[in-house]
């Protein structure tokens, strides 16, 4: 059991590692195509070969340290961020149980009975390395890019919260299993809570310093935010981190709101366990995908917030409508008991 | 007041209506264009397999003709150095000795003949000037280089080469029009 | 056992860090210092099966209340060590009022019989659902007028946070 739960963290590691590497070339293959160009596609066929070529440049980077820098800081921010990055994984189901020899063994890491709240945790704290990092490279922009992070962060982080609140009032479970095996079928979240959906994708774009709510990086006003100082491999794991974390947002969003692994008679197919649960994958698999693509498609659509609209859509319009979405929700669910 | 073009639009502040005010159809307005751009015809060329086609008048190198005879046409008039807006074209006048008349056309020719081509913005406008139809531009590139010198382009790289299968043709630069105003021979220039 | 190891670890670590919020020189090594104290503690309900309480300690102190101090402390820029030294009585005050807390602390847990717990892993408080049942059953009251004291504390603060004069 040990050594499968191993086993499957790898995996699951190794895969977000490698979706993340593809989500950057992808990244730029449809920026390419929204503005009528094909983007890179000279490394290997169609660039497949990209990322590689990416990654290994980074590594032969110069290793940059700004001398007024906090040195051991300067490197705990990178780390930390990716370290973050990858944590948030272990909570999600990714798909049912499979069966080897008789036993079954569950896809999802830790089936913890509060696994919502270990993905807020997990979220509230990837700040840290921003903060870090950008507080430690000694540089105004970079600070100035830290502290946009951190109160952009809080304060989405509250609606976000309210906005999943909802559905746990619904569900009745902090755990992403059963939230995730009360969507069976077609009965998805997002059709019982679409506002609450609405608020948890405009937080997610702001909580993974997406455009347009990527004011700590913004290259037009801050040089680079708060890894303007970094170089070389150190850029590269905030960049990939953001990667990291566009892929699990899309599975949490997937999970939490599109019905995780399930689809509509796919359990009618009549296929045997472990080939229903590997198409169940795959299901899940799209729907990050689709997220993904929404990422991207909006990241190359909309301009970049002011920090002012940003924090005045923030408070004043998507808290409230959270709350109210919670009242509603609470009412409804009275109502239904009676 | 009028408008000074008829694109211009008037900037009102009036107030925002629900509608606008929640901006979600206007951001999925944006998205369905974005969206439509992600399945129209890309204008990217792809450079080394696929060159771009030129224009039959590019205006490229220039080049400095020989006539049928192989003989160079240039007179050393200078009004081809008049003419450039950029100060590009510089050159040496020389007489013809008795025994050049087969390498020169007229009895004074240009010794030394160079372009700065860091200088030249390829307007044509020599190509226009030129009496002797002497010096054309062609469909050729101007390569990059690295150093500043090599840019100043003398008569060894200019000329037209004496083989008769590497001469350059330049009958389609040539528009009806000039061709028929070249014709006119009471025009002092077009004396042969 | 391999959870003893585990608690010695953290609790080293959570003296270690927490004296070291005292000694950093920097006050942002202080709040980061603070930050891995809270984890540490967090690990520490873990061991006693409180998940619940573990990841909300989390998200509360290491993930809001921390921020905000990390926040506050790099805006002030308090890098540059421009503190003039304190005068003496503020010193013998300080070693004073140490002093006499150390006492009340020490006097306080020589009369309390520690009721250690046999099988901490087995105890249900920590989790979510006991610990919602006895919140909202034996603990109803208290609850809901701490929620009341937050909202108070929440209009106050718009208040406070208001440009104009009221």
């Amino acid at each position: 059991m040990l050594i499968f739960k191993i086993l499957l963290a790898s995996a699951v590691l190794v895969m977000s590692l490698v979706v993340a590497m593809y989500s950057t070339l992808i990244e730029r293959k449809m920026a390419g195509f929204f503005q009528d160009r094909f983007g890179p596609d000279r490394a290997g066929p169609w660039g497949l070969l990209q990322p590689l070529a990416d990654g290994i440049k980074l590594f032969f980077k110069e290793e940059f340290m700004p001398n007024t820098a906090d040195k051991l800081l300067y490197i705990l921010g990178p780390s930390l961020t990716m370290l973050i990055a990858c944590l948030t994984s272990a909570v999600i189901p990714w798909g049912p149980d499979i069966i080897i020899r008789g036993q079954a063994y569950s896809l999802q890491m830790a089936d913890v009975n509060i696994g919502i709240l270990y993905i807020f945790a997990i979220v509230s704290i990837g700040v840290y390395g921003i903060m870090i990092g950008g507080w430690a490279s000694n540089n105004k922009y970079a600070l100035l890019g830290a502290v946009r992070a951190s109160s952009q962060m809080i304060s989405y982080e509250l609606a976000m919260s309210l906005s999943i609140i909802t559905i746990v009032m619904m569900s009745g479970s902090l755990s992403m299993r059963d939230i995730v095996n009360q969507q069976q079928g077609f009965n998805w979240n997002i059709w019982y809570q679409p506002l609450g959906f609405i608020i948890f994708l405009i937080c997610a774009f702001a909580e993974t310093n997406r455009s347009p709510f990527d004011l700590p990086e913004c290259e037009t006003e801050l040089v680079g935010g708060y890894h303007t100082e970094y170089s070389s491999m150190k850029l590269g794991f905030y960049l990939f981190s953001e990667y990291i974390n566009m892929f699990i947002s899309g599975a949490v969003m997937a999970t939490l709101f599109l019905g995780g692994y399930h689809f509509p008679f796919i359990d009618k197919l009549g296929l045997s366990p472990n080939a229903f649960a590997f198409v169940s994958f795959l299901v899940l698999f799209a729907k990050i995908t689709f997220f993904g693509f929404i990422f991207m498609w909006v990241r190359w659509t909309l301009p970049r917030f002011r920090y002012d609209q940003l924090m005045r859509l923030g408070w004043k319009a998507l808290i409230p409508l959270a709350i109210l979405n919670v009242l509603i929700t609470g009412v409804v669910i009275l109502l239904n008991q009676k | 007041m009028a408008a000074l073009t008829k694109r211009s639009k008037v900037v009102s502040n009036k107030k925002m209506s629900f509608w606008e005010k929640i901006y979600l159809p206007a951001i999925l307005g944006g998205m369905w264009i974005t969206l439509g751009h992600l399945f129209t015809r890309k204008t990217t060329v792809r450079y080394p397999e696929v060159t771009r086609e030129f224009s039959e008048i590019y205006r490229g190198k220039h080049v400095l003709k020989r006539d049928d005879e192989g003989r160079e046409r240039c007179t050393a008039c200078g009004l081809c150095a008049v003419a450039c807006p950029a100060e590009a074209i510089t050159m040496i006048a020389a007489e013809r000795k008795p025994g050049e008349e087969n390498l020169y056309r007229e009895e004074k020719y240009a010794s030394t003949y160079e372009i700065n081509m860091l200088r030249c913005i390829f307007c044509g406008l020599c190509e226009e000037a030129c009496p002797k139809e002497a010096i054309f531009l062609t469909k050729e590139i101007v390569k990059a280089g690295y150093e500043r010198d090599t840019f100043v382009y003398g008569k060894d790289v200019l000329l037209e080469p004496l083989d008769p299968l590497k001469r350059i043709d330049v009958s389609k630069r040539q528009t009806p029009e000039v061709l028929e105003f070249k014709k006119d021979k009471n025009q002092r220039h077009n004396v042969q | 056992m391999f959870s003893n190891y585990i608690f010695y670890f953290l609790s080293a670590l959570a003296l270690y860090s927490a004296v070291m919020v005292l000694l950093s020189k920097k006050p942002i090594h202080s709040v980061l210092y603070l930050t891995l104290t809270f984890f540490a503690i967090g690990g520490h309900y873990i061991l006693l099966n409180a998940q619940f309480l573990a990841i909300v300690h989390i998200i509360v102190y290491a993930g809001a209340i921390m921020v905000l101090f990390l926040f506050t402390v790099m805006l002030l820029n308090l890098n540059k060590d421009e503190r003039s030294p304190k005068p003496i009585w503020v010193k013998a005050a300080a070693i004073i009022a140490g002093v006499m807390l150390g006492l009340v602390l020490i006097a306080v847990f020589r009369g309390y019989d520690l009721h250690l717990e046999q099988h901490p892993m087995e105890s249900q408080i920590g989790l979510v659902k006991e610990l919602g049942r006895v919140l909202y059953k034996d603990y109803m009251l208290p609850f809901e007028v701490s929620s009341i004291l937050f909202l108070t504390a929440m209009v106050g603060a718009v208040l406070l946070g208001k440009k104009e004069q009221l």
